[in-house]
């Protein structure tokens, strides 16, 4: 019988303060998950509210301007404060250093100051939102930002501060992964999350900076009227564009690297086999976080920039595909002949495969340049980004929430349960966003308050698919927290898995492992190491 | 021609939409392909290779050099196809044939207005004959809009500080749906045009119609015309509720709060400042985002309007 032991990182040292001012990863991870969570719910809500309004044509539940807020705050949240922190800061800041048999990440008191600058962000998010909201879009595209009333200020300066925590998390790893890895533990020994964490830290840290820029050259303008992006001073709207883009497309891939990197390591353990294509899947992750920096004109084929430039941004977005679909077909490999254990964790990892499939190849017709003319600003575009951020993203997210929510907190969920949220969410997911594939084809604009009578019975689909959705996440919710005080003790290695948190008690105690680890395999060597499941 | 369109895809209204429509449906089989392939065979590997009971992987193969270069090196090949198709397209689709008639498009919160070379104009409803090439030259007067007709597979993006263009060739008469793309504030949904296409008679019967429009009609059916052809109807209503800006309904004689605390009368100059020059007399509550009318309405047109304006009543107005 498992028990929890007496003494770990939750319960020692006790009471608020210990938590507030904790330097141990682990327990900034779980306020991290707190925090993100928060925000998730927040843009969730949004998200309901936005697919209401559009149940039927005409107002439904609220007016054009407040619609118009509500999507930007959407749009906003999701990114800025839940799936671009997302997977880094909840899932790698609690198992990146026990992954690594390291006592704790290289700076313990950056890692806390990434915590509170991403609440000081939050604060002032959440205060522009009540001191006149925003109605811009997420993009925050000129001229229209700098013209329109609301709180842009204010809301640019959050996403400038929450830039900062994301530097700060991306440099802590990028040192922690070099110099902190356990005896034995060579770059090639390493898990395959460690390197996808890498490769985003390396984009956190050289994109970010670009958007700070951005955002400090939009505040003046709304200010004090610089004109860098006013045609009526020379400037040009469309540099806003370029500089927006050339951080937010690799954004993306800060979104979904690290949610690969969860995929590769639930796949082999789970299949309690080898991942094929170590290697390749290692490298791919470079590749994508290189080619990242140099496609961000595919987002403006028809912005009016020169066709030259739409060919080359064409050409480079096509390349991207390559290394993403390598992973694709690595992980499928490695299922070939496995021992398939279907338990939650794995089924959210089929979800991701089947789910982000679908997003990557819809790329491909938003990457062909005459294709993408007539789906651009569509709900093409809409349903293609919810298949790779929700669909790729937050189904890794909520499969490794699954997977190591053991050894965070040391108890089970109900298994009955979490398949059940699990076929909720997939369902709601594609009924949801499938549907919007097909009003993006038909010609649907996006960020329609009202919309064309002919649009109404997909809409009415995908509105109905959203409170599936819901209720999956709901479910998930109760069950997750009720396992908090009533799920069974969960043992060391309930899933059997060879990296090497999983050699430490569940929860770890504060000091991670008690005597140092020294690496005797490597972290999917099923074929020698002697492991077997314990649930 | 296919007017209905696919289950997925709008009717073709443009010689360049079938050929748009033909790429994307290469896409979408070879897409197909590669969902079954990956997803087909993962799910087969699901149920084929479940846990039952004892764990028994009967492979531990970690990688194997010919299978990795197959799958990066057969997928390249097939994104450089589609690239090349792609580009060659997209090329056609920029480049205007000579003969093609203009138009110049202004874009406006929250409507469009189409100016043709003969000197006359329309608001969000762009006639042009079927059969011609059509290219229009774009600018905006505020934020970013973006020209779409789904139908013609084009779209472009009309900003404030340049033009832009699209051409198309619509082969038979028919409407299509114009729609904003770019994000633009309150009005985005609303900012809906059309394009007629019609025959060369109709054409020139319409232009010569356009020139010297309302002839025939008393003033206040005339008025009631211009207010949906204009695009009043975007912003104001006539039956006393909200929308961007203020109501018709009991308008005329009313004393109006402006921003500032002043107050008007809503007379006939009241409402002829208002239709020419917007931001003059902001009235308090709304935002000043009325583009001018100026140019737009003949003298016949403004006076059209005002009296349909008296026309929508105003009791109140006298009472008070």
């Amino acid at each position: 019988m498992n028990t929890i032991p007496e003494i770990n990182y939750l319960n020692h040292p006790k009471g608020i303060k210990s938590w507030l001012l904790t330097l141990d990863h682990k327990r900034i991870g779980v306020l991290y998950l707190v925090s993100i969570l928060t925000a998730f719910l927040l843009g969730g809500i949004f998200a309901v509210m936005i697919r209401l309004e559009l149940l039927t044509p005409g107002r439904d539940i609220m007016g054009p301007q407040t619609y118009n807020q509500i999507f930007t705050l959407h749009g906003a949240i999701m990114i800025f404060l839940f799936i671009i922190p997302g997977i880094p800061v909840a899932l790698g800041n609690v198992v990146l250093p026990l992954m690594l048999g390291a006592k704790d990440v290289a700076f313990p008191r950056l890692n806390l100051a990434s915590w509170y600058i991403y609440i000081v962000g939050a604060l002032v998010a959440l205060y522009a939102i009540f001191s006149g909201s925003v109605d811009t879009g997420w993009t925050f595209y000129t001229p229209y930002s700098t013209e329109t009333g609301g709180a842009v200020v204010a809301m640019t300066l959050a996403v400038f501060i929450l830039g900062f925590s994301s530097i700060f998390t991306g440099v802590n790893f990028v040192v922690t992964i070099h110099k902190l890895r356990a005896p034995g533990m060579t770059w090639f020994k390493m898990p395959l999350f460690i390197w996808s964490i890498y490769a985003t830290a390396i984009i956190q840290i050289m994109a970010t900076p670009v958007l700070g820029i951005t955002l400090i050259l939009l505040a003046l303008e709304r200010i004090v009227g610089i004109g860098i992006f006013d045609p009526a001073m020379g400037g040009d709207p469309v540099l806003f564009q370029h500089f927006f883009w050339f951080y937010s497309h690799p954004a993306v891939y800060i979104m979904i690297l690290p949610a690969m990197g969860v995929i590769s390591e639930l796949i082999p353990v789970f299949s309690h086999k080898k991942i094929f294509g170590y290697r390749a899947i290692a490298y791919s992750s470079f590749g994508i976080a290189f080619i990242s920096f140099l496609v961000w004109g595919h987002h403006m084929f028809i912005s009016g920039q020169s066709q030259l430039a739409s060919m080359i941004f064409s050409f480079l977005t096509f390349l991207v595909a390559i290394p993403s679909g390598v992973k694709v077909f690595n992980w499928t490999a490695t299922l070939y002949k496995g021992s398939i254990w279907l338990q939650t964790p794995m089924l959210y990892a089929f979800s991701f495969l089947f789910l982000f499939t679908i997003g990557g190849l819809t790329g491909l017709f938003l990457g062909t340049l005459a294709t993408d003319v007539h789906l651009t600003d569509t709900y093409f575009v809409v349903a293609h980004f919810h298949y790779v951020m929700m669909g790729g993203t937050v189904m890794a997210f909520l499969g490794g929430l699954h997977y190591w929510w053991p050894k965070m907190f040391g108890r089970m969920y109900s298994i009955k349960w979490s398949r059940i949220g699990t076929a909720l969410i997939f369902l709601g997911f594609n009924v949801t966003f499938l549907t919007q594939f097909v009003l993006g084809t038909k010609g649907m604009p996006r960020r329609y308050y009202t919309y064309l009578d002919q649009y109404r019975p997909l809409n009415f689909y995908s509105s109905v698919g959203s409170w599936i959705l819901a209720l999956g996440f709901i479910i998930t919710a109760i069950y997750l927290i009720h396992s908090l005080r009533k799920g069974k003790p969960a043992g060391n290695n309930p899933w059997g898995g060879l990296t090497l948190e999983w050699t430490t008690t569940s929860p770890p105690p504060t000091e991670n492992f008690q005597t140092p680890p020294v690496l005797t395999h490597g972290p999917y060597d099923y074929d020698t190491a002697d492991v077997k499941p314990t649930i | 021609m296919d007017t209905t369109g696919t289950l997925i895809m709008p009717p073709a209204g443009s010689t360049i939409a079938s050929e748009v429509d033909w790429l994307f449906y290469l896409i979408l089989y070879i897409s197909i392909f590669f969902f079954v392939l990956v997803v087909g065979a993962a799910t087969y590997f699901f149920i084929k290779y479940r846990r039952r009971g004892e764990i028994a992987p009967t492979s531990q193969v970690d990688h194997n050099i010919k299978l990795e270069i197959v799958w990066t090196v057969i997928p390249l090949a097939i994104v450089i196809i589609l690239f090349f198709l792609g580009f060659s397209l997209y090329m056609r689709m920029n480049i205007a044939p000579k003969d093609a008639l203009e138009v110049k498009v202004t874009a406006q919160r929250w409507l469009w207005t189409f100016d043709y070379p003969t000197g006359i104009n329309s608001v969000n409803e762009l006639v042009v004959p079927a059969g011609k090439p059509i290219k229009l030259l774009m600018s905006s007067n505020d934020v970013i809009h973006s020209f779409f007709v789904p139908d013609f597979r084009v779209k472009m993006d009309v900003l404030p500080n340049r033009y832009t263009s699209v051409w198309f060739n619509a082969p038979y008469p028919g409407q299509h749906n114009i729609q904003c793309s770019e994000y633009c504030g309150k009005g985005h949904s609303e900012m809906l045009g059309i394009v007629k296409v019609v025959s060369d008679r109709e054409y020139t019967e319409w232009l010569e119609s356009a020139a010297g429009p309302g002839e025939g009609i008393d003033l206040e059916s005339y008025g009631e015309q211009l207010f949906t052809s204009k695009r009043c109807v975007t912003c104001h209503t006539v039956d006393g509720s909200l929308n961007v800006g203020p109501s018709f309904l009991h308008l005329f004689g009313e004393n109006v709060y402006l921003q500032g605390g002043s107050q008007v009368r809503a007379d006939e100059n009241y409402l002829r400042e208002s239709i020419l020059a917007p931001e003059a007399k902001v009235v308090d509550g709304f935002e000043p985002v009325m583009p001018t009318y100026q140019g737009l309405l003949k003298p016949r047109d403004i006076d059209a309007l005002i009296a349909y304006i008296k026309s929508l009543g105003q009791e109140q107005g006298e009472q008070q």
